[in-house]
């Protein structure tokens, strides 16, 4: 009897580790959730400078007060582009601010690519040498950070931001947080 | 850009070429510098597939050699520097992973796998010996059977 | 039209897949003779079929054909033939028709040499070997057709990845898949004996061979990769504990089990359900290696929402084969009779504790490339198992085995004697503390690694060479006898020395290579000397030039050692334009104490050029030790014993009856 279950053994541990791969990948709905260690963190205080004229950097004091969403961009970075015009009808259709941190860019590019495509962001800092972004904990451009009232990170968008994430998480996050302030 | 991450590993190409730490960021102290190849070799490059800091050229990467090697400067110590990393990338950034509760597994399988199997080898040996599973070593004979081997053994002589 | 023949022998192979699979194993239920002999006939029109779809595909590369949406994806007009060709199973769907080319190559041989098989036996192979195959193509006909077109057809490919344009790299994927194709037919001898209820010598000395050859190219796909990287990447590594990398590694460490276990299956008719274990493991194995690989999958689990059909398809064929096999494997084995006896110190006993440690080893790599994907599965907290974790964890559970490699080869079957065979290995002993004192006194600082590295190398060398004496009666019997013996040993001698000298002499090279490199990275100008160690190196020059499908810069460095006039190397780098892909082209200089590695970078904004040089000791070393595991593995395929194949004639008519008996 001890023989026909050790003979059943390799069966078993085949089953188990086949179970703990299938079912998760059986079940999972969105890729795109790569969780970072910085929810529930306070955001990095840094202080950065303006990228534009007539509109202010972000420094530690303005990421505090209200709900809004931190976007790290650049101009050479092709998913940049492909969010945009998300960002552009985020910032026409609602009243949640966005901040944009331009990351390891040129000035002139970036200037240039805001006049183009349109220029959706409150506040803009710069974060030239990356290191800001560091302490964010980003991977890449674009990322996109949920920050509420108390200046918490608490959602991290990573990758172009499509209109599904927005609908589906973003917003409803962003309307939860709100809630729970006022 | 985890999309094309996840697209740049579909094709199996193990890694871009690259050209990782660069003249202008090594430390003048050699020591210091041996430390810092040392310590990115365990760094992960996060947004490669399996390399290290130390042999990636992505942007992410080298920002990251020259914070740890500011940090060397600075004076921190190995695992300072490995801390400052985890609070802003978590455990992934390590190539090695720490060893803690959900790394336990990782850490000690294999070894406690190797002394189950070492034992299920003992035993599978030793029954081998004799072909029985019971009788591991011969009983030593009761007197009786003594008495019934000599009958045996003398009329087997006086046959001969 | 090509394409659509191609398209249409697939579909073809597919239903002779079908008949392969039902109607010899049906045959072989109901002792039917003809239906059985349907076997041989369906697994050579199975061959033929894929080979016309293969030879389709490998045309619309050769010529181009861009119409085909396979060959518009992944080639190119301007590439070199060489590497058109390659292209074929350079891609995924590609390699899926070479993959099931080789599986039926496989069931194919064992149609056309397997004669002096019982019958029931090569009906019932033939037939898991086809549900293999037909498993696979039902995959490329239903996700993944390489013979789709495209309309319009586009003018020109979109290239090769140029990392793959490389003779190393040419080779090495179908090198690697007959290697884990190879497998499959231990697989399918495994599972007809399972069905069969029965494992016998002759059983092993049938499926050794196919696992040797199988091993051997492995051995040499792995090797070829390795060696592709060390040039190809630029940084001088050779192995990097990547999933890819570990995929390959994983069948090769449980084949290396197999191969040594079936010689105790077939010298001493024991360990039998083990065996059979580890033949359906190490081709499980392979399974992964090939497909997970090929899905990304084993790189993140997210590859599956990418494709979710590809991935979800592979995961019903991973478990149902594997789930399957294992199943036939606990109703059926329980039922195998234990064979000989042997006391634990004996060469069985010490081919046992090298399956284990081969087992815990496999484990080890397999916990640790799967263990990400794992915890993200169960968890969703990411974390990276690298380089420095294997090389804490596979490192020191692969010592005991290089202990026991020197011991094991000395004790006879049956009954050993420990002290005997210990205090024949003195001279071994005494090379080893030689070897180790002798690095531990001229490294400075002692460092631990080289010391233990050469040591075990030194000890592994010894015991072959004491084996290989003993085996020869050297200084026991007049030297003349002594090389006559040594000229009559049988080839599975030479391939068992030749195959753990290797080892010693890989070990060796990862040793020095790991311990005793020497980086050299500066800026230099045209002009600009750099020294490292004995080394002085001038660069000269650096020009920009064009290749076939790439533009190039090319550095003259003039390289002279300890003063002396050395080489002349011409490092590149390449930007292929179609793929906007920039490689690098590292020049080596070899010898036989090491080499010498330039590669150069990107000129810098200062002017001049990211020159980096290295000086790595006994890489070659590497290279010769696993080229001699796979000249081991050559040897001992050429021996006569088994190319003759196992059950003599004379031996058949009394295996014919047992055969009988034993399916009812």
């Amino acid at each position: 009897m001890l023989n026909r279950l050790l003979f059943l053994l390799p069966l078993l541990i085949f089953a188990v580790i086949a179970g703990y791969f299938t079912v998760p990948i059986l079940t999972k709905k969105d890729p795109h959730i790569l969780p970072s260690v910085m929810i529930d963190k306070p955001a990095p205080p840094h202080d950065l400078g303006p990228l534009l004229e007539g509109k202010p950097g972000v420094g530690p004091e303005a990421l505090r007060g209200e709900v809004k969403l931190v976007n790290f961009f650049a101009s050479w970075c092709g998913p940049c582009r492909l969010e945009h015009p998300i960002l552009m009808r985020l910032a026409a259709e609602t009243d949640l601010p966005l901040v944009g941190i331009n990351y390891k860019d040129q000035r002139d590019a970036a200037l240039v690519w805001l006049r183009e495509l349109g220029d959706p962001f409150g506040r803009i800092g710069v974060d030239g040498d990356g290191r800001a972004a560091i302490d964010w904990g980003v991977y890449g451009v674009p990322e996109t950070y949920v920050v509420d009232a108390g200046g918490h990170i608490r959602y991290r968008h990573v990758g172009p931001l499509t209109a599904q994430a927005l609908k589906e998480t973003i917003l409803p996050m962003v309307e939860h947080l709100r809630a729970a302030k006022g | 850009m985890i999309r094309s991450i996840i697209m740049a590993l579909l094709v199996a190409v193990l890694t871009a070429p690259a050209f990782a730490v660069e003249p202008g960021e090594m430390l003048k102290d050699p020591a210091l510098e041996a430390r810092a190849r040392e310590l990115s070799k365990e760094i992960r490059c996060l947004v490669c597939q399996n390399q290290s800091i130390d042999d990636s050229n992505a942007g992410l990467a080298k920002d990251l050699r020259v914070i740890l090697r500011e940090r060397l400067v600075a004076g921190d110590s190995d695992s300072e520097i490995k801390t400052f990393l985890v609070e802003r990338y978590g455990d992934f950034v390590l190539l090695k992973p720490p060893v803690k509760a959900e790394t336990l597994f990782l850490w000690y399988g294999p070894f406690a796998i190797g002394v189950l199997g070492a034992i299920g080898v003992a035993v599978f040996l030793l029954r081998r010996r004799d072909g029985s599973a019971v009788n591991e070593a011969p009983v030593p004979l009761t007197d009786d059977e003594r008495k019934r081997i000599d009958v045996l053994l003398s009329e087997q002589d006086r046959k001969a | 039209m090509i394409a659509e023949i191609g398209h249409y022998a697939l579909v073809l192979a597919f239903f002779v897949a079908i008949a392969q699979v039902v109607v010899p194993m049906y045959g072989a239920a109901r002792r039917d003779a003809a239906l059985m002999g349907f076997a041989a006939p369906a697994a050579s029109a199975q061959f033929l079929c894929i080979s016309i779809a293969f030879g389709a595909l490998m045309r619309a590369y050769i010529t181009s054909d861009f119409s085909v949406a396979n060959v518009a994806q992944n080639s190119h007009s301007l590439k070199p033939l060489l590497y058109k060709i390659s292209g074929v199973w350079g891609n995924h769907e590609g390699s899926m028709v070479f993959w099931v080319l080789i599986l039926a190559l496989f069931g194919f041989a064992v149609a056309a040499f397997g004669r002096q098989l019982p019958d029931t036996l090569k009906a019932r192979v033939i037939s898991i070997q086809g549900l293999i195959g037909l498993a696979f193509l039902g995959f490329i006909l239903l996700t993944s057709n390489p013979f789709e077109r495209l309309d319009p057809a586009p003018l020109d490919g979109r290239d090769l990845n140029p990392l793959l344009q490389d003779p190393g790299l040419a080779f090495h994927p179908p090198m690697l898949y007959i290697g884990y194709v190879g497998f499959s037919l231990a697989f399918s001898f495994a599972m007809a004996a399972l069905i069969e209820g029965r494992v016998d010598p002759a059983w092993a000395r049938w499926v050794r061979p196919w696992t040797l050859a199988a091993w051997t190219f492995l051995t040499a796909g792995i090797t070829l990769g390795s060696w592709w990287a060390y040039y190809e990447l630029g940084w001088g590594g050779w192995w990097f504990w990547d999933p890819v990398e570990n995929a390959s590694f994983m069948p090769w460490l449980a084949g290396t089990a197999l191969l040594h276990s079936a010689i105790v299956v077939e010298k001493r008719d024991a360990l039998k359900a083990w065996t059979i274990l580890l033949a359906i493991i190490t081709f499980s194995l392979s399974l992964m290696g090939t497909f997970l690989v090929r899905s990304g999958i084993l790189t993140s689990v997210h590859a599956f929402a990418v494709d979710p059909e590809r991935g979800l398809f592979i995961l019903g064929i991973l478990i149902v084969a594997v789930g399957g096999s294992l199943t036939l494997f606990a109703i059926r084995a329980p039922a195998l009779k234990a064979g000989g006896l042997f006391v634990p110190v004996s060469r069985e006993g010490g081919l046992v504790l090298n399956n284990l440690i081969l087992s815990v080893a496999t484990v080890t790599v397999f916990i640790g490339t799967l263990y990400p994907l794992f915890l993200d599965a169960m968890t969703g907290d990411k974390v990276s198992v690298g380089a420095p974790f294997f090389n804490a964890t596979f490192v020191p559970v692969m010592i005991p085995l290089l202990v026991l490699l020197a011991i094991g080869p000395l004790l006879p079957w049956k009954r050993g004697n420990l002290r005997a065979a210990v205090e024949k290995l003195w001279v071994s002993a005494l090379f080893t503390v030689v070897v180790a004192g002798g690095i531990l006194v001229l490294e400075e600082g002692a460092p631990l690694a080289p010391v233990l590295g050469f040591g075990f190398a030194a000890w592994v060398a010894g015991g072959v060479v004491t084996e290989l004496a003993e085996r020869i009666r050297l200084f026991r019997i007049p030297l003349g006898d002594s090389i006559r013996r040594l000229f009559n040993l049988p080839g599975a001698a030479y391939g068992m020395s030749l195959a753990h000298i290797g080892m010693a002499v890989f070990i060796c090279g990862a040793t020095g290579e790991m311990n005793w490199t020497r980086e050299l990275v500066a800026t230099a100008r045209a002009g600009d000397t750099l020294t490292l160690g004995q080394y002085e190196l001038v660069l000269e020059k650096v020009e920009r030039s064009q290749g076939p499908n790439y533009f190039r810069d090319m550095a003259t460095l003039k390289v002279s050692k300890d003063g002396v006039p050395y080489a002349t190397l011409h490092p590149e780098r390449r930007l292929y334009p179609v793929q906007q892909m920039p490689t690098t082209e590292a020049a080596i200089r070899s010898s036989i104490s090491g080499d010498l590695y330039v590669a150069i970078g990107e000129g810098s904004d200062q002017g001049g050029y990211i020159v980096r040089v290295w000086v790595k000791p006994l890489v070659p070393w590497i290279w010769t030790g696993a080229m001699l595991m796979v000249l081991g593995g050559l040897f001992s395929l050429s021996d006569r014993r088994l190319r003759i194949g196992a059950p003599k004639r004379s031996k058949r008519p009394a295996a014919r009856p047992a055969v009988t008996e034993a399916g009812d």
